[in-house]
């Protein structure tokens, strides 16, 4: 008997592929935003230059290298000459944009970073893919310690951009910068929500996107998004809660984050697309002891000090805690204690 | 390279560059006793590598050590930052009387070569394997500035055990950089002892041709053959990069030196300073 056509179709199954949106249904988005933002800023600046280890396509870095074909270096499969070669062209008065993927470029390539490029403070600007928690293809391509690797090296400036319109902004701010920069990258169709918020990005700079009394959710990345959407979510429910965007990792606002965070009576929530070693959660929490400010509750949303799973995004961000609903939950029952 | 047609002024250069050669090894060793130790062994090796470069190969200008138009030299080794002090010191960049501060606090003679401490520094070496990277970048500068100028990276054979190296050289022959020419001092001698028994590397011309170089090799403290080399290197058409391989001997010069069980870092008795001086003023041993 062929019970093939009497069977519903099959559910489509969720998938671990490398590349997945981080859109939600419906959100608003913008194609390739670095790629566009630095293809044209180039037309200005003929010193920039681009470089790919294998991975144009999939940095964004093809919108540039289609349009300025004369300065873009295809280095091939290979991370250390990535850097290297970049160090070398910015010694030649280049600011070279040098882009791969978050996890080769910080776990394969931290030597050539730290030695040729940031001990000298050479104007290479490092534009990493995939960070944290944004593919589910499992650990090999999961960034989840590069904040705290690229945090740790003197003289690197670290940011964690939110949106296409901060990406957008960042990239000539990273240009215009003197020295050495680290910036992950949201690629392909990236949400744009901080337009909203008639947001200005300015490197080291935090800002507070909405007050709230109960709660403060002191984020970076692409967790503002999230923090935007549990303010909401959690104001059905009387609960007002601020967001604080800090897309700068070093150096680090700490004056702006220790008066946000002195108001009595507030949970701060600090959130990240990262292991909660040596990223913001820790930055915060330093800072504030430092400044002997102590928040009616401190909670820190990251990711596991862990191996993490394969599997489709929505699953592993709710697995591991940072998806929109795991939030809401944790910080609803954060209060009710 | 007119001078290698005219065998009279062909002879007087020859002489003219072992003197520099001599002078090199005599700073380095006189840097060597400031601090009781040094790499000298490597310095005296490469000594004649590097009178042929400063002395002939590369252009540039000792009060304008960062002149536009200079040939860019990157000491991947930065271990052998007494070498190129000493070169620099000869090539009257740095004045001879800093000699003294070699490897002190606040000196500008650091132990390891780094770009922040000493004029005519291009890169902070030293993570053995990064010079040649950076080169890469630098010739693909030069190259898209259409400048004809060239980047040159010294490196020590213990070099070719890092997979960088090799990036580096794939990437040189794919972007056609002509006008990048790679030196491996080829001493046989790593950390833990002698290259072919840490980790052996030949046929090193075999490898480089089939990474797509020009390759010469030659007795690095030949100084006739270095010369020859270099212009052989410098006048090949075609856009493969270019590496001389220079096989030198450790603690050239000084024969109590070259004689003593090798190391990676050679041990001088705190008498044998002066001693070394005095062989080095007897000339060059054969």
């Amino acid at each position: 008997m062929n019970t093939a056509t009497t069977e519903a179709p099959k559910a489509r199954l969720k998938t671990s592929a490398m590349i997945a949106s981080i859109a939600a249904e419906g959100q608003r988005t913008t194609p390739a935003p670095f790629g566009h933002a630095l293809a044209a800023l180039a037309e200005s600046r003929p010193e920039i230059v681009g470089l790919s280890a294998d991975l144009a396509k999939y940095t964004d870095l093809h919108v540039f290298s289609q349009r300025h074909p004369e300065r873009f270096f295809q280095m091939g499969m290979a991370e250390q000459v990535l850097m290297g070669a970049a160090a070398g062209l910015a010694h030649e008065g280049f600011v070279p944009f040098a882009t791969t993927y978050a996890v080769f470029a910080t776990r394969r390539a931290y030597d050539f970073m730290h030695q040729a490029i940031s001990e000298e403070g050479l104007a290479v600007k490092i534009c990493a893919a995939l960070p944290g928690l944004t593919t589910g293809y499992g650990p090999s391509h999961q960034a989840c310690e590069d904040l705290a690797l690229m945090r740790a090296m003197p003289g690197m400036t670290v940011i964690d951009p939110c949106d296409a319109l901060e990406i957008e902004q960042a990239v000539p701010a990273i240009a215009a910068h003197a020295g050495p920069v680290y910036m992950r990258l949201l690629r392909g169709q990236v949400p744009r929500v901080l337009d909203e918020y008639g947001y200005r990005f300015e490197i080291g700079k935090a800002r507070l996107l909405r007050d709230g009394r109960d709660v403060l959710i002191v984020s970076t990345g692409l967790m503002t998004m999230r923090a935007l959407e549990v303010a909401s979510a959690l104001a059905a429910d009387q609960v007002d809660v601020g967001v604080l965007h800090v897309p700068t990792l070093k150096p680090f606002d700490e004056a702006t984050i220790i008066e946000a965070c002195r108001r009595e009576g507030r949970l701060v929530v600090v959130t990240e697309n990262h292991t909660v070693i040596g990223g913001l959660g820790e930055a915060v929490g330093a800072a504030l002891l430092r400044a002997r400010v102590m928040p009616a509750g401190f909670v820190h949303v990251g990711l596991p000090d862990a191996y993490l799973d394969a599997g489709a995004l929505p699953t592993l961000h709710d697995r591991y805690g940072i998806s929109c609903a795991a939030m809401c939950t944790r910080i609803r029952s954060e209060l009710d204690r | 390279m007119n001078a290698l047609t005219d065998p009279q002024q062909d002879a007087a250069a020859l002489a003219a560059l072992q003197q520099r050669a001599r002078r090199i090894r005599q700073l380095a060793v006189r840097m060597g006793e400031v601090q009781g130790q040094g790499y000298v062994g490597q310095a005296l090796g490469i000594a004649d590598v590097l009178a042929a470069l400063y002395g002939e190969f590369l252009q540039h200008d000792p009060a304008e050590p960062k002149w536009e138009q200079r040939d860019r030299f990157l000491l991947s080794c930065g271990h052998y930052a007494i070498a190129l002090y000493a070169a620099l010191i000869d090539a009257g960049v740095i004045p001879e009387a800093e000699l003294e501060t070699y490897g002190s606090d606040d000196s500008r003679l650091p132990m390891s070569g780094m770009a922040q401490y000493t004029p005519g520094m291009e890169i902070s070496g030293g993570s053995l394997g990064q010079g040649l990277t950076i080169a890469v970048g630098m010739a693909l500068g030069l190259k898209h500035k259409a400048s004809e100028r060239w980047v040159v990276n010294l490196m020590g054979d213990g070099e070719l055990d890092e997979g960088s190296t090799w990036e580096a050289a794939q990437a040189a022959a794919h972007h056609g950089l002509s006008r990048l020419l790679a030196i491996v001092d080829a001493n046989n001698m790593q950390a833990d002892g002698p290259c072919s028994g840490v980790m052996r590397y030949e046929p090193l011309v075999e490898k480089w041709q089939a990474f797509g170089w020009i390759v010469r090799r030659v007795d690095g403290n030949d100084l006739a053959a270095v010369r020859r080399a270099l212009a052989e290197l410098r006048a090949k058409a075609g856009s493969a990069p270019r590496i001389l391989i220079a096989d030198t001997k450790l603690g050239r010069g000084v024969p109590f030196l070259e004689s003593r069980d090798k190391a990676h870092f050679i041990r001088v008795e705190p008498q044998e300073w002066a001693l070394a001086l005095a062989a080095l003023d007897e000339g060059v041993s054969e």
